[in-house]
């Protein structure tokens, strides 16, 4: 069993006892812990169901590439799955639940599938759920939906707070291990401003569980005074718990800081995101040990020799009484000494190296220790926890010569350099055959903004494993890094290192190397996604050659551990059943983040109201103040209706304001309406370019209605032109047109006409905008100027400025509604005023506000189209029946050539009609119009669709309009609309414009 | 998230800070071209595998559009420059034939 030692844990506070909760159970552990090393001392070992065949699975490793141990952390408002339990640190109070496993951790139904793993090799779903086509949907889907996935999502709010910080450095160095710290106070020295960032909540990294000295000191003491030397330079910034997650183009990086996981507060935030510029990185991100791939490598018990050797020397805790190391390499060997130092037995170390190894192997024998030199282990013995190990020939198929109790087996296959900051840019890898390892080719690093490399790699992640080695790795990466920024390092000898002489280690992709299907089909590379070396060998066959269609085929690395254990062991398996070398097969691609990151520092202080910033028009309190229902409109938000009463139904309102305004007087806010100023002698000539019909002919005082197509010849835009000048026009744009409209003409006068002189300029927010709409209109604009606004003085389609009291407006005679309406501009300053005053003067009529809604309903009653209902960006204007808004004399427009592509220009395009339901009922939006026939995928064919549909209370009936094939042609004709629900809507074919077609109202 | 210095204004910002707006030195083909000379106007772009020019707006800046020669593996930018021009200049060309030799694009080389 594990349990903790009686000595020994340099990370843990014995002095403080933690309390926290696995699966409900009251578990204790010390300051210092993490939630990995707690578990073990309380002897749980089982952490988790793996993800396909349900196998119970403990922990491997004591960092972030654990595979297994993946819990459930905290409930409700602060619930989080897929937490690794070797990086959460332990608090008091934690919770954590295990994951994927039904009905209970130690008793799982799911389990039956690895009794069935024999039909379940990889491919199995592609395979399996192919046929017959139609289960996929409604049988399959549902089900594999169900099974699939670690830990369930939140279903709660996070209430958390997270932030960003922006941050600027000439060298930042990741990794806080003996060569991080060395590379930062390499780069300190030269007096450039440096960032230190460590993943893990201390210094020093791998080097203080290891054997060796610096400058005659033990490791521990070195690191102590680096860190109080580099704590002392004020040019270089410390950071624990922060890890760098992403490498991105010309030295932009993310590093993920998670401030207060190990003692949850509310005044805090949680983890905040560092958006950093840094002109040169140093990754100093050390290297993970690999597993080696033999029978039973994932039953409860077998772990990491790295990670064995971390819990006994940081935490105190013993994974158990005799363990078996079985290694290629001479650094698991430090695993053995140190268990026996701490009193445990080691039965026996499996060296698969026909010669054995070097100093250490000679020290673990001279304490004691037996080592089987060129043997392996056949098979691990046990269920939920390892009972023993037979031991075999490495060069044999797994015949087992002896069987040797153990209840843990520490296994090392070598060691990776983590090149995944290295890669995420660019950089390129080569293979190291001596260390059998991918390592950073430095000819070939990310380049930044002047074509520079702007990442190096210090330490074991440059793939430098001798301790000595790795200080001077360190020392010239971080002087080089420093250099390159400006800086002027010191030139004095680095440090001197010494550690034990390790022997060569020698590459063991399958253990032993003949082992049998029957082994094969037990040897574990990737834990979390159940990927053996058989699923990698049946994909080879398969065809599945390419390492990236072997990744995606079998999943091999598609965890949430991105394959940190397995990726390397994976594509060797591969090579081999390719018969190719390893570098020729490749690595797949490092993408960031290095481990996943929380969404919620992603989103970072961007939620709830902040999202997004909002627009307000200058009445925007008073409709909040007065019921207003808001509906979102682009980044603004405009009232649909006003609700009388709280009470008030929306479909109510809309009416009542619909009938009110038709009868008598409305008010709309039309502030948010585009307001573009376009200036100067060729703005004539510029606007006959962007609408589709003629602006330059518009006399001063006049206003037209104007389309603006794209260069495919599509409409985009609408809106009405007002002429203020010889030189001067203001353009009315759509609400959601207005900055999009306004780039466009940007982008025309500088990249295509820049010889034109024009001058654009967008004051949408520079004026406030009310329509004043009904037969009552004038008569309440009379009392409050004494200017005319006689139908003489301002004719439909003019406008005029206006002084009402103390208020400069210009007034246009404009109407969306069909209604008798005047269009006023204020300055947004006075628009407030503006309004209460229209209120207080149209008392007496009734004066009542109305919304989009309302809006919309009265231009679908006139036939007006709407941009983003009648138009899709499909649409052209001559499929509204817009023709007369085309100018037929102008040489040029843009959208002009387009418009005469065979296409466009086709007779069966679907063209806008009216639509009147047989029965008044309203047409569902979007329905389509069925035609005889299927189409060749068996689907009815159709021969238009509805863009606007709505009841409308004028007609007291359902109007609707729509694109339908020679709709014009075919007035009167009756059509059929299926509902979703399966009934169909009859519709009549129909004139667009229902109310007042003569125009008589608006007009007067 | 590349940096780009804005040849208007002269701010060096990065990549959020500005709006990227597709290939640069396009010919505009009007009424009167042919179906082939529009159809490649408005569809055939080029996308390479290195030097690269682009039309980009300083969109959260001076509003002000330019043009760009960087390359597309590496992410070097060999300058940015004004609009209003019929080709990449003489300048820039040099750089990115210290840099690449014997590249070319479109018609420039």
């Amino acid at each position: 069993m594990s349990t903790r030692l009686a000595t020994g844990g340099r990370l843990v506070n014995k002095a403080r006892a933690m309390e926290f909760t696995f699966n409900g159970k009251r578990l204790r552990g010390f300051e210092g812990d993490t939630l990995a090393s707690a578990l073990l001392a309380n002897d749980q070992m089982l952490v988790g169901r793996s993800f396909k065949y349900h196998r119970p699975r403990g922990i491997v490793a004591s960092g972030a590439e654990e595979p297994n141990a993946l819990v459930n952390m905290g409930r409700e408002e602060t619930f989080e799955p897929n937490q690794r339990a070797t990086t959460t640190e332990l608090f008091d109070g934690l919770r954590a639940t295990s994951q994927n496993h039904f009905p209970s951790l130690e008793f799982d139904v799911g389990a039956i599938n690895s009794k069935l793993a024999r039909f379940l090799p990889a491919g199995f779903y592609y395979k399996m759920f192919i046929h017959p086509r139609p289960l996929w949907k409604h049988v399959y889907e549902p089900f594999i939906r169900k099974s699939a996935g670690l830990g369930k999502a939140p279903r709660d709010r996070d209430q958390d707070k997270y932030e960003h910080l922006y941050a600027f450095y000439d060298v930042v160095v990741i990794g806080g291990g003996i060569a991080g710290l060395l590379a930062a106070k390499a780069a300190g020295e030269a007096g450039v401003k440096v960032l230190l960032m460590e993943q893990t909540a201390h210094w020093g990294g791998r080097a203080l569980v290891d054997t060796g000295t610096v400058n005659q000191m033990p490791v521990d003491k070195f690191v102590d005074e680096t860190v109080s030397t580099l704590a002392d330079m004020p040019n270089v910034t410390m950071r624990l718990r922060m890890m760098g997650a992403g490498v991105y183009d010309h030295g932009y990086l993310l590093g993920y800081e998670r401030v207060s996981d190990h003692s949850p507060s509310k005044n805090t935030p949680r983890h905040r995101l560092w958006r950093i510029r840094a002109k040169q990185i140093v990754t100093a991100t050390g290297a993970i040990e690999r597993p080696l791939s033999f029978a039973g490598n994932d039953i409860p018990g077998v772990m990491l020799a790295s990670a064995v050797r971390d819990y006994v020397a940081n935490y105190g805790v013993s994974i158990g009484d005799r363990t078996v190391v079985v290694t290629n390499n001479d650094d698991a060997y430090q695993t053995a000494i140190a268990m026996k130092n701490a009193g445990l037995d080691v039965p026996l170390i499996v060296d698969a190296r026909a010669n054995g190894g070097g100093a250490l192997a000679q020290e673990a024998r001279d304490m004691g220790i037996r080592v089987e030199n060129g043997k392996g282990i056949s098979k691990v013995k046990g269920g939920k926890r390892v009972t023993g190990v037979a031991i075999c020939s490495q060069a044999g198929e797994g015949m087992p010569l002896e069987e040797v109790a153990c209840d843990v087996v520490a296994m090392s296959g070598g060691w990776s350099p983590v090149v995944h900051l290295w890669s995420h840019c660019g950089g390129k890898l080569i293979w190291d055959e001596a260390q059998a390892m991918f390592r950073p080719d430095p000819e070939k690093a990310p380049t930044g903004a002047q074509g520079e490399g702007f990442v190096s790699v210090a330490g074991s992640a440059n793939g430098a494993m001798d301790l000595a080695d790795i200080v001077s790795d360190a020392v010239s990466a971080g002087r080089a890094a420093a250099k390159e920024t400006g800086g002027k390092p010191k030139t004095t000898k680095a440090p001197e290192a010494s550690s034990p002489k390790m022997a060569a280690m020698e590459p063991i992709w399958l253990m032993p190397q003949g082992a049998n299907i029957k082994l094969r089909s037990k040897s574990w590379l990737d834990y979390q996604n159940d990927v053996k070396v058989s699923d990698v060998q049946l994909a080879a066959r398969e065809g599945f050659e390419s390492v990236e269609h072997a990744k995606r085929y079998t999943t091999l690395g598609m965890a949430t551990d991105q394959g940190k254990l397995s990726n390397i062991n994976g594509l060797a398996i591969l090579s081999d059943a390719l018969n190719q070398p390893i570098p020729q097969t490749g690595t797949t691609t490092f993408r960031p983040p290095y481990t996943p990151i929380s969404m919620a520092a992603i989103a970072g202080e961007a939620r709830g109201p902040i999202f997004q910033p909002l627009r307000r028009t200058p009445m925007h309190d008073w409709h909040e103040e007065n019921g207003a229902y808001w509906e979102p409109v682009g980044q603004w938000r405009r009232p649909y209706c006003f609700r009388k009463t709280p009470g008030e139904d929306i479909e109510t309102a809309v009416k009542r304001e619909i009938n009110q305004t038709r009868s008598s007087l409305g008010l709309l806010d039309a502030s948010t309406l585009g307001k573009l100023i376009v200036k100067g002698p060729d703005a004539g000539k510029f606007l006959d370019m962007l609408y589709t019909n003629m602006m330059s002919t518009l006399k001063p005082g006049r206003c037209r209605y104007g389309l603006m197509c794209n260069e495919n010849g599509f409409l985009t835009d609408d809106g009405v032109v007002a002429r203020i000048d010889e030189d001067t026009f203001l353009c009315h744009t759509t609400t959601g047109g207005a900055d999009s409209i306004h780039a466009h003409m940007e982008d025309w006068l500088q990249c295509e006409w820049w010889d034109w002189k024009v001058y654009v300029a967008n004051v949408t927010e520079q004026y406030a905008q009310v329509a004043v709409v009904g037969p009552n209109a004038r008569k309440t604009l009379e009392k409050l100027t004494k200017d005319d606004l006689s139908a003489e003085a301002i004719p439909f389609m003019a406008w005029q400025d206006i002084q009402f009291g103390d208020i400069n407006a210009r007034v246009y005679r404009i109407s969306f509604s069909g209604e008798l309406s005047y269009e006023i501009a204020v300055p947004a300053s006075q628009g407030r005023a503006f309004w209460d005053q229209l209120l207080e003067a149209g008392a007496e009529f009734g004066v009542m506000p109305y919304g989009t809604e309302a809006l919309h309903v009265m231009r679908a009653e006139k036939g007006f189209i709407m941009i983003g209902d009648e138009t899709d960006g499909t649409v052209i204007p001559q499929d509204l029946g817009l023709d007369w808004a085309i100018s037929k004399k102008k040489e040029d427009y843009l959208g002009k050539r387009a418009q005469t592509r065979s296409h466009m220009s086709d007779s069966n395009r679907w063209k806008l009609v009216g639509l009147e339901t047989v029965d008044g009922s309203v047409l569902p939006d979007g329905a389509y119009c069925t035609a005889e026939g299927t189409n060749e995928n068996g689907q009815r064919n159709v021969q238009g669709r509805v863009t606007s549909t709505y009841y409308s209370p004028t007609l007291d009936r359902g109007i609707a309009m729509g694109l339908i094939k020679h709709g014009p042609d075919r007035m009167g004709e009756v059509l059929e609309f299926p509902k979703t629900d399966g009934t169909v809507i009859k519709a009549k074919i129909v004139n667009p414009v229902f109310y007042d077609s003569e125009g008589e109202k608006q007009n007067v | 998230m590349l940096i780009l210095e804005c040849p208007c204004c002269g701010v060096t910002g990065e990549e959020t800070e500005f709006a990227g707006g597709g290939e640069a030195h396009l010919k505009r083909f009007g009424p009167g071209s042919s179906d082939d000379e529009f159809h490649t106007y408005l569809f055939a772009k080029e996308n390479p595998k290195g030097v690269h020019f682009e039309r980009w707006r300083h969109a959260n800046g001076c509003g002000k559009w330019f043009l760009a020669a960087r390359n597309t593996m590496t992410l070097e930018v060999y300058g940015t420059y004004s609009a209003q021009t019929y080709e990449p200049p003489q300048d820039i060309k040099d750089k990115i034939s210290a840099k690449v030799p014997g590249w070319s694009w479109r018609e420039f080389s």
